[in-house]
């Protein structure tokens, strides 16, 4: 059992990690860009889905599959991969673009998303996707999960991290914080949650569907290593990253990366749109899409 | 005893007063345990069938949400307190938590009561054991009618909520036999089981029976040429008692023990069914749903018109009270079944 205290393991008043580099943060952007590239072409094949979640979430994606997995793309079941749970199932599609990014799925297989047959579902399952860890899709599952699985790799030597992925929305579920409890109570140094605060659920804002703030001051209470970024910065997100990796210990606190990004990022024509949790695109406008994605990516990247 | 002259001479009446007599049973503990008194019991049957099959298989891991005393889950923690999590009383986190560890390889038995696992972790158990088919073991306490502590412990419907889950394995064991023979099969098998614990001390019954316990097989343990009795659980237990009861009414009675109710030996059962004998089912468990409703589905697929008698509790929330009084008041205890039997036969 773990003999470490929690507050030999806190990170508190350690020195945080060196400043990102800006050839990192040009990596991660360029794969969040080809990320939100390959969404939008998935949900124009679809003529639907959540593609607004996808762009949201994309820097988070890219991040996580670009800087922080270790992971063989050949051997999805590597036995010393960490683990990304995708605990939102709706979110498949951008985690199927991060898949396509980090070799794991062909990208000409993308096509097939939500289609009969296909091994992309609309909602992710472990069972149909290499790569995809678990079932999401019934939402506040993903960090129980995770907790038996840091639970599991810790007691067979293991020195893989597991990262949950979930969304605010999933703050309303108890179980979301029977697993809070639980990964601080067994002191899981190697569980980080990345939760995607985009404000949104599927009845309107979350402020008025089920207040969930304050959510910086809730992860704390319950004992986790709480850091909140703007989610669609990929510097910040490096930085918080390396923070979180850097406290990071087989008997130690679990961590959490609170980020709030914006549905439909990167595309200013959905970024304006009356924000929906499945948000409507014409047929027309695909290609727009692409073009105002690219021109501010390239813009960016000129500037 | 005080007569009471006034009361209309009715047999309600007189039944009141006959009740009013005696002393009144008082609930006992959570768990009652239903030996009977000088029955031959092991104590404790599950948690040392646990300890034995970790030492055998290192891969075996416990998990219990606040109940591990009460399912006896702590001769488990005990032997291995490095392969024991406690969950706390967070019974989704329980459930999940063993699919996470199922996911990297281990094989986890997760024990909580059986209300809690059926009525309040479905959904984590359904999605995140049973669809990807992890090697998890639901370890239910508490099931049917063996608590006097009313609806929030009585999981007379567990099996009903349980049967339609697909992958799932589900076993009713009888007795300390069963038990200790089905733990180490229910880790070698391949994806998700639901045992339905009895614990504490148990008694041991089947060892009189030549019997083996095997994953999905039913056992004849007696034959009999007036009536066939369909059993599973600790109502295997009654049924042999009932059945020598019957012996001394010139009723010649079989004992078919199905402990595994999914997937169900459908072969074994219709065989015995399929002949001019009086077929009775008995369960602890609600009529809806459970091994009658098992047995009467394999009785109509294979085409057979033949009746089938359930003695199984009722469709309804049941009483709190002393265990005696309610297996008595809801037909489950060995004279009512007699009495059932008898009816039957006219």
């Amino acid at each position: 059992m773990p003999t470490e205290t929690l507050q030999d393991a806190a990170p508190k008043g350690r020195a945080l990690q060196p400043a990102v580099s800006p050839e990192r943060v040009d990596k991660i952007g360029a794969a969040a860009y080809r990320i939100r590239h390959h969404a939008l072409n998935m949900g124009e094949v679809q003529g639907q889905g959540y593609v607004g979640q996808a762009l949201g979430a994309a820097d988070m994606l890219a991040t996580v599959y670009g800087d922080q997995l270790r992971f063989k793309a050949e051997d999805p079941h590597w036995e010393a991969r960490d683990r990304f749970l995708l605990s939102t199932g709706h979110y498949a599609i951008g985690h199927y673009a991060a898949l396509a990014e980090a070799g794991i799925v062909p990208v000409e297989e993308l096509e097939t998303y939500g289609s009969d047959d296909s091994r992309l579902p609309m909602s992710g399952m472990s069972t149909y996707t290499p790569g995809m860890e678990i079932s999401g899709g019934s939402l506040g599952h993903g960090l129980t999960i995770a907790v038996g699985m840091a639970l599991g790799l810790r007691y067979q030597g293991s020195p893989a991290r597991v990262f949950n992925f979930l969304s605010d929305g999933e703050l309303d579920e108890g179980s979301t914080w029977e697993a809070a409890m639980g990964a601080h109570h067994h002191q899981l140094g190697n569980l980080t949650a990345m939760v995607d605060i985009n404000a949104l659920q599927a009845d309107g804002k979350t402020d008025t569907v089920l207040r969930t703030e304050p959510v910086t001051e809730k992860w704390e209470s319950f004992g986790w290593y709480t850091q909140r970024v703007d989610g669609n910065d990929v510097g910040a997100l490096l930085a918080a990253s390396d923070n979180a990796a850097a406290q990071a210990a087989a008997v130690g606190r679990p961590s959490v990366i609170l980020c709030d990004t914006k549905v439909g990022r990167g595309v200013p024509l959905l970024e304006n749109r009356e924000k929906a949790h499945f948000m409507r695109i014409e047929e027309h406008e695909w290609q727009t899409c692409r073009e105002q994605l690219t021109a501010g990516y390239e813009g960016k990247a000129s500037a | 005893m005080s007569t009471t002259t006034e009361a209309p001479d009715t047999a309600a009446a007189a039944a009141a007063a006959a009740t009013a007599a005696k002393p009144k049973l008082k609930t006992s503990a959570m768990i009652a345990s239903f030996a009977d008194s000088g029955q031959k019991t092991f104590n404790a049957p599950f948690g040392h069938a646990l300890v034995k099959a970790a030492q055998e298989n290192d891969k075996i891991v416990g998990l219990t949400a606040d109940l591990g005393k009460y399912t006896d889950m702590h001769i488990f923690a005990q032997a291995f307190p490095e392969r024991f999590f406690q969950m706390g009383m967070a019974e989704q986190l329980l459930f999940g938590a063993a699919a996470g560890l199922a996911e990297t390889g281990l094989v986890p038995f997760a024990s909580t009561y059986s209300v809690f696992a059926a009525r309040r972790a479905y959904d984590f158990l359904c999605l995140d054991a049973a669809e990807p088919n992890l090697n998890v073991n639901i370890v239910g306490g508490l099931p049917g009618l063996t608590t006097g502590y009313g609806p929030s412990h009585q999981a007379t419907e567990d099996m009903a909520i349980f049967r339609g889950m697909p992958n799932l394995t589900i076993v009713d064991p009888c007795d300390s036999i069963d038990i200790e023979q089905a733990v180490p099969q229910l880790a070698a098998s391949d994806g998700p089981t639901y045992l339905r614990l009895l614990r504490g001390n148990v008694p041991t019954v089947l060892d009189e029976y030549g019997y083996t316990f095997e994953l999905g097989k039913a056992k004849v343990l007696r034959g009999g040429n007036d009536v066939v009795f369909i059993s599973s659980g600790l109502m295997t237990m009654r049924a042999l008692q009932a059945a020598k009861a019957l012996a001394a009414h010139n009723v010649d009675v079989a004992v078919v023990h199905t402990p595994t109710i999914k997937p169900f030996d459908a072969e074994t059962v219709l065989k015995e069914i399929n002949t001019d004998r009086l077929a009775v089912t008995l369960e602890n468990h609600s009529v809806v749903g459970g091994l009658f409703e098992t047995v009467a589905s394999a009785v109509v697929t294979a085409g057979l018109g033949k009746r089938v008698v359930p003695v199984a509790l009722p469709d309804q929330f049941l009483d709190a009270g002393a265990l005696p009084t309610l297996h008595d008041r809801y037909g489950l205890a060995v004279d009512r079944i007699v009495a059932k039997v008898l009816a039957e036969l006219g």
